[in-house]
């Protein structure tokens, strides 16, 4: 187990590597600069700016530069906001999204399971069609829309919720619910189709005919057997839903690290670009390690090796 | 004793498909006494399965419905029961053991765990550690050495016929009156089944447990089998004793299942017979005698008119127009008489009294 864990970080580092190495030469690559803005600056001042940010040098000791500094986790300052660090800036927002991105996950799994639980329980019965029509209405409207209709009824109509604004678990609710209900409807489409493959099976059959309830054989045999591809999609989800989402965050002028993924690429932003793709990669890379432990506790026939297949 | 455990009368399931309404099962009578073993026999289609599985209402409704017919159980209808009601029946009263142990367990559960759940679920005044105390006893009654470390394992530690072996002491754990056995043996290899079988039988000497033993191996039934159900395309053609429907058979359809039996001892230098055509269409079932397309001794009278259950003795009924008074005298067909022959011939030289059977 020990040794596996260590096996999967080296192939960790050999991503994050690959992840840095490719974002450097797709940055060159693309056109536009930091600097470039409606104002142009006099030649001197742009040379200088250059050489202030090491932008004048060869790009192999830029390349250099940045696997230093990167490997150090110190990706630098902004080069559009001056003053900012790029640790300050993700330090400052991502807790924001965290928050906001575990409740979002606590919503969207646990509604989903129950959700997909309920509609193989009733198969071709009226609370699947409702359930089903649900998570499919859930996937398809977009989330800015969701938020729409969520201030305006919710916030604005009945006062219930603060419409926008950062301020405490009251705030939350909205964008949280915003950004849930579409993966809420893929999660409950997934259970759905995986405990009715489940229930198709004998083990089931075999249960119900030790006399358990269907609850019963809902909560002790089919459900954890089901959540299996379930918590594959999760480590992908979870990633991209604690790093803020730009739109959301956006709507409800929440100051998350949604933003910054965007408006640094616009910016030509070089710092902040690579900060928020390695800090995205790290978090991603890891929940997918945890996901792979975790189907070892899920499914004993799941054992983690280390070195040799045996 | 002479009570019976189990009356099925004039059972009626049906499919509902995008196709039409499959009549799976089509008006099936019978009974099971006290610690006797009944036989369900027929090729695969002929609806045995989903008879077994509609006496202990596993069939999901829909698609499935009860079209019609008691299952009385005790005395009680099983039919009219809510979902409820039966969760106090099934694995207390009657159990099952299924077909392919390598998925009737669950995967992500201990065996042990597996065992206990029914003892626990049905009595409420056991205690865990009681529990788990039985779980080992049936283990080992089953049959699997080291009980006490094979009740922490998982399914996939454990073979076929040890699996099999598990289903068997789960359906054993809160003491069943009656057990359902739908192919337990299908999927294991010979000297497996045979282990399987005796372990069956050694159960029912031991508990007094009433068995449907479902199978289309006539060499299990003539093994285990008090009395026989031979089933075609959802009806019972033919039910007797053991002894009748092996060496006095009347339907036509029982002749080719005992004709279609590779033989070693009779006729080892023979191909093997099978018996022509398919089975019909259960959406639209044929008019007349089901087996009527497939039978070289069909009448006119079989494509125009369904046969009645002819008593051929008290305990033995045919549904073939072959037994009306006014039909011709169809002897059984040669081959097959020759068999028959060489059972009995067998069975004398091994000093088993038969009784009266044959003409």
């Amino acid at each position: 187990m020990l040794k596996y864990i260590l096996k999967r970080f080296v192939y960790i580092f050999i991503a994050l590597f690959l992840i840095i190495t490719i974002t450097f030469f797709l940055m060159r690559l693309a056109p536009g600069s930091p600097f470039a803005s409606e104002k142009s600056f006099p030649p001197e001042i742009e040379a200088q700016l250059n050489a202030e940010y090491g932008l004048d040098n060869p790009w192999y000791i830029q390349y250099k530069d940045y696997l230093i500094s990167t490997a150090q986790l110190d990706f630098g300052e902004s080069m559009k906001y001056k003053g900012r660090s790029t640790n300050d800036m993700i330090a400052e927002s991502f807790p924001i999204s965290l928050t906001l991105g575990v409740e979002a996950m606590i919503l969207a799994v646990g509604l989903g399971v129950l959700f997909g639980s309920v509609a193989a329980l009733y198969h071709n019965r009226g609370v699947d069609y409702v359930v089903t029509t649900i998570a499919v209405l859930g996937i398809s409207v977009p989330s800015f829309i969701l938020a729409g209709l969520l201030q305006y009824f919710l916030g604005l109509k009945l006062q219930l919720f603060p419409i926008s604004g950062w301020n405490g678990f009251i705030y939350s609710i909205l964008p949280a619910t915003a950004i849930a209900v579409t993966h809420m409807g893929f999660i409950a489409k997934l259970v759905r189709s995986s405990m009715l493959e489940q229930n198709n099976s004998e083990y089931v059959k075999m249960a119900r005919s030790k006399g358990l309830s269907k609850w019963g054989v809902l909560f002790k045999h089919s459900l954890r057997n089901a959540l299996l591809p379930v918590v594959t999609y999760l480590a992908p989800l979870f990633a991209g839903v604690i790093t803020g989402s730009f739109i959301v965050e956006q709507i409800f002028a929440i100051p998350g690290l949604g933003k910054y993924f965007v408006t640094s690429i616009t910016n030509r932003d070089y710092t902040v670009i690579m900060g928020t793709t390695v800090f995205y990669s790290i978090i991603l890379l890891l929940a997918v390690l945890i996901v792979d432990i975790l189907y070892g506790f899920i499914d004993p026939r799941i054992k983690l090796r280390g070195g040799k297949k045996a | 004793m002479s009570e019976n455990l189990l009356e099925v009368k004039n059972l009626k399931i049906n499919f509902k498909t995008y196709a039409g309404i499959v009549q799976a099962v089509r008006g099936v009578n019978f009974e099971v006494k006290q610690g006797e073993t009944l036989c369900i026999v027929g090729e695969s289609g002929s609806g045995k399965s989903v008879t077994s599985n509609a006496l202990m209402k596993l069939i999901p409704q829909p698609p499935g419905i009860y079209e019609e017919g008691q299952i009385l159980f005790d005395g009680r209808d099983l039919v009219p029961m809510t979902e409820k009601e039966m969760t106090k029946i099934r694995g207390n009263e009657i159990a099952m053991i299924f077909q392919d142990p390598m998925t009737a367990l669950n995967p992500t559960m201990r065996i042990g765990k597996q065992i206990m759940e029914v003892i626990l679920k049905h009595n409420k005044n056991v205690s865990k550690a009681d529990a788990k105390k039985r779980a080992i006893e049936l283990i080992d009654q089953v049959g699997i050495p080291f009980p006490e470390q094979r009740f922490k394992q998982y399914p996939h530690e454990f073979s076929g016929g040890m699996r099999q072996r598990i289903v068997i002491a789960i359906a054993l754990a809160a003491e069943p009156k009656l057990l359902i056995a739908d192919e337990p043996t299908t999927a294991l290899d010979v000297t497996i089944q045979a282990q399987i079988i005796e372990l069956m039988k050694e159960i029912q000497r031991t508990s007094n447990t009433a068995i449907i033993f479902i199978t289309h191996d006539l060499g299990v039934v003539a093994n285990i089998a008090d009395r026989v159900a031979v089933m075609y395309a959802g009806q019972i053609v033919e039910y007797g004793t053991a002894n009748e429907i092996f060496y006095n058979p009347k339907h036509p359809y029982t002749w080719g299942l005992l004709g279609s039996m590779p033989d070693l001892d009779n006729d080892a230098d023979q191909l093997l017979r099978t018996i022509p055509g398919s089975p019909p269409d259960l959406i639209h079932p044929p008019k007349g005698d089901a087996f009527a397309a497939r039978n070289e001794y069909a009448m006119q009278i079989d494509y125009e008119q369904d046969p009645p259950m002819f008593e051929v003795s008290a305990t033995h009924f045919a549904k073939t127009w072959l037994l009306h008074p006014d039909a011709p005298n169809v002897p059984v067909p040669e081959a097959v008489r020759k068999r028959i022959e060489g059972y009995i011939q067998k069975n004398k030289e091994a000093g088993i009294d038969l009784g009266k059977v044959g003409e």
